[in-house]
């Protein structure tokens, strides 16, 4: 059966839980953006921009030094990374950009944790000279001050948002705010498979040519399908953009690995599969970490793009129906990764990508003889240096 | 019929237009909120919406998330909450609709939660996060308990969804004045009265406004045309205002009375 039904549910997660003054809006979007996706002028122009300003396809690259170290695996890298703007949210902004021109939409607001969607969606709003607000919890401002510099550098306007525990939730409830006082002339650019329905559908989609591409290079290289997926999952569209197009290869292993903290025996982390339970936050039901009261618990990761209570509803479809499995890697683990990645490769991932990473000398101890897995890089590290300076320092 | 629904019977029967004020249960404290429900009564409020706090209210402008915070802070929760109407009903019938985001009801269980509810003393629901679409476990659970599922209707809804919203409506349907946030405002849009009507001429069920309203005369101009007046930042920023002072429930309800007096 292919998901989401007609409501946006993914089984028993997704739908549309929003108040009213949204609901014609979405039920709009969705219609535009099913016309988009029917027609071949669309996808011709998103294709032009994907290929020609952000720079794909990526390489899908055969990790040599670090293969040999992991001794068991045979691992390829889709580099994200090195898409313009630095990470995988660049194919989702250009798609849903082209959808809000379409829509006639003249301002487009989005929400940013780690900076990286933020500042996508401020690049594609320079390109195509649209104003644009972008919501980052006051938190993740200090944290990420240079993606606030580039995201101003081209026009945006950065509001920090003050309110709750001042990260990615509080400033997607801000952006819903404005959205919904500004419904009629105002875009909401969503950065993941979350959200009320259709943007986790519309976002897999956008982000289906990061795994589309991944399985024509890996067809090619190795003659064959993959043994083993992996990909680091906060709200999960780089994952997403990863899985879906392999979610029907059973051979396929599939692997999300989600922000485990300081530990997942602790209240610090961001393990929402892993450690959270069904709930209902910005417009979709889906894996989410919460009190005994139904209050959402704040979250916590070295990596602010994967610092996120909940997690797109398909993900929690994927892990109830047994279509992946989702794993936890801790701060500390993430950190090893990226000093791994930097040493044997040359590569410096992005604190959330590094998780990906970490994942894999786990990996590598649990299989049965030689296997091969896609990893996917879904962004530089470039952003985590102020970071990753105040973690080695101690 | 619940408390909701027999109000609106007898409001209708006198000729009369309903006030309903809303306020955080918990700010400042849960036994204000005791003390509030019942001045607040005697101030001529028809209807009491008790608010739930949440972590994230996205539906709410400043003043009602402040208040929720400060809530949370001091330990709210649904169960206290009900503790407290089941406290208030041993000596008062005001009709209270608890109005909440739908996570920390989906947590507690549909069934279990409406069951609570009612026995509580709880009338009715208002859920802005749950459109009728994603309501249909709940609704049921509500209809066969006698509790009402208060829908909403905003400024941007298609005839189509109306027809669909007031279908499902129990007790009245709540009619957003603006699209926006919770929150007091200098005017209120003067194209909804146009809109209130069509919305009236579909269904018999009561069809209030909130949003933004916080003055006699906002009250009086919507009664023209609605058949209740939903006030609640204004008068959460007036008991913030008195903040611990010992008559504050007192003060506040003069301030109530000043606008439910005008119907």
């Amino acid at each position: 059966m292919s998901m989401p039904d007609k409501n946006g549910h993914f089984g028993a997660f997704g739908g549309r839980y929003v108040p009213e003054t949204l609901m014609t809006l979405l039920l709009d979007l969705e219609k535009e953006f099913a016309r988009c996706w029917k027609d071949p002028a669309f996808k011709k122009e998103f294709r032009f921009y994907l290929e020609e300003y952000a720079g794909r396809p990526t390489r899908l690259y055969y990790a040599e030094r670090l293969s040999r170290q992991l001794k068991s695996l045979k691992v390829y890298l889709k580099r994200e990374d090195l898409l313009h703007t630095g990470a995988h949210k660049v194919n989702n902004t250009l798609g849903q950009i082209l959808v809000a021109r379409r829509m006639g939409k003249k301002r487009i607001i989005a929400e940013t944790g780690a900076g990286q969607h933020g500042v996508a969606t401020a690049t594609v709003c320079a390109l195509f000279g649209l104003k644009c607000v972008v919501y980052m919890g006051a938190e993740d401002v200090k944290r990420q001050a240079l993606n606030v510099v580039r995201m101003q550098l081209m026009g945006a306007e950065v509001i920090p948002v003050e309110s709750g525990s001042r990260t990615l939730k509080d400033a997607m409830n801000e952006a819903i705010r404005d959205w919904v006082t500004n419904v009629a002339d105002t875009y909401y650019l969503i950065g993941t498979v979350a959200g009320p329905h259709p943007y986790p559908y519309m976002v897999r989609e956008l982000q289906s040519v990061i795994g589309i591409e991944a399985r024509k290079q890996f067809l090619q290289k190795e003659k064959m399908l993959p043994d083993y997926l992996v990909a680091c999952v906060g709200g999960g569209s780089n994952a997403m953009g990863l899985f879906y197009p392999f979610h029907r290869d059973k051979s396929v292993h599939i692997i999300g690995v989600e922000a485990a903290g300081h530990g997942l025996h602790t209240a610090a982390h961001s393990a929402a599969i892993c450690a959270g339970k069904p709930g209902i936050l910005h417009g979709c039901k889906s894996a989410l970490l919460q009190d005994a009261n139904g209050q959402v618990l704040n979250a916590h990761s070295v990596a602010a793009g994967l610092d996120y209570p909940g997690v797109g509803p398909e993900h929690s479809y994927f892990n109830a129906a047994g279509i992946a499995e989702y794993v936890g890697v801790t701060d500390k683990e993430a950190i090893d990764a990226l000093k791994l990645l930097s040493r044997t490769e040359g590569i410096i991932p992005a604190l959330e990508s590094a998780h990906a990473v970490a994942y894999l000398p786990k990996l590598a101890r649990r299989v049965k003889g030689h296997k091969t897995v896609i990893v996917c890089l879904s962004g530089r590290g470039d952003k985590d240096m102020n970071t990753i300076r105040e973690v080695l320092r101690g | 019929m619940n408390r909701i629904e027999a109000k609106f019977n007898e409001l209708r029967a006198k000729k009369k237009k309903a006030f309903i004020a809303f306020i955080t249960a918990g700010a400042p404290s849960l036994e204000a909120t005791y003390n509030l429900v019942l001045a607040l009564e005697k101030a001529g409020a028809d209807i009491i919406e008790l608010g739930v706090p949440f972590s994230d209210p996205m539906a709410d402008g400043q003043t009602i998330q402040e208040a929720s915070f400060r809530s949370l802070k001091r330990g709210t929760t649904l169960k206290k909450i009900l503790q407290l109407v089941r406290r208030i009903r041993k000596i008062s019938e005001v009709p209270i609709a608890l109005m909440t985001y739908y996570n920390p009801v989906h947590y507690f269980g549909n069934e279990t939660f409406i069951d609570e509810a009612k026995s509580a003393g709880v009338d009715g629901l208002i859920i802005p996060d749950l459109p009728v679409v994603e309501a249909f476990a709940l609704r049921g659970f509500a209809v066969k308990k006698d509790v009402s599922l208060i829908f909403f209707l905003a400024p941007t809804t298609s005839n189509e969804r109306a027809r669909e919203i007031v279908k499902a409506a129990g007790g009245f349907i709540y009619f957003v004045s603006v699209a926006g946030v919770t929150g007091a405002r200098a005017s209120v849009p003067a194209s909804i009265a146009r809109q209130v009507k069509a919305a009236r001429s579909m269904t018999k069920v009561p069809v209030c406004v909130g949003f933004g309203i916080s003055t006699p005369q906002q009250v009086k101009d919507i009664a023209s045309f609605a058949d209740g007046v939903i006030v609640g930042s204004a008068i959460v920023k007036e008991i913030q205002k008195h903040g611990r002072a010992k008559d504050m429930p007192a003060r506040v309800a003069a301030f109530v009375k000043r606008m439910s007096s005008v119907l």
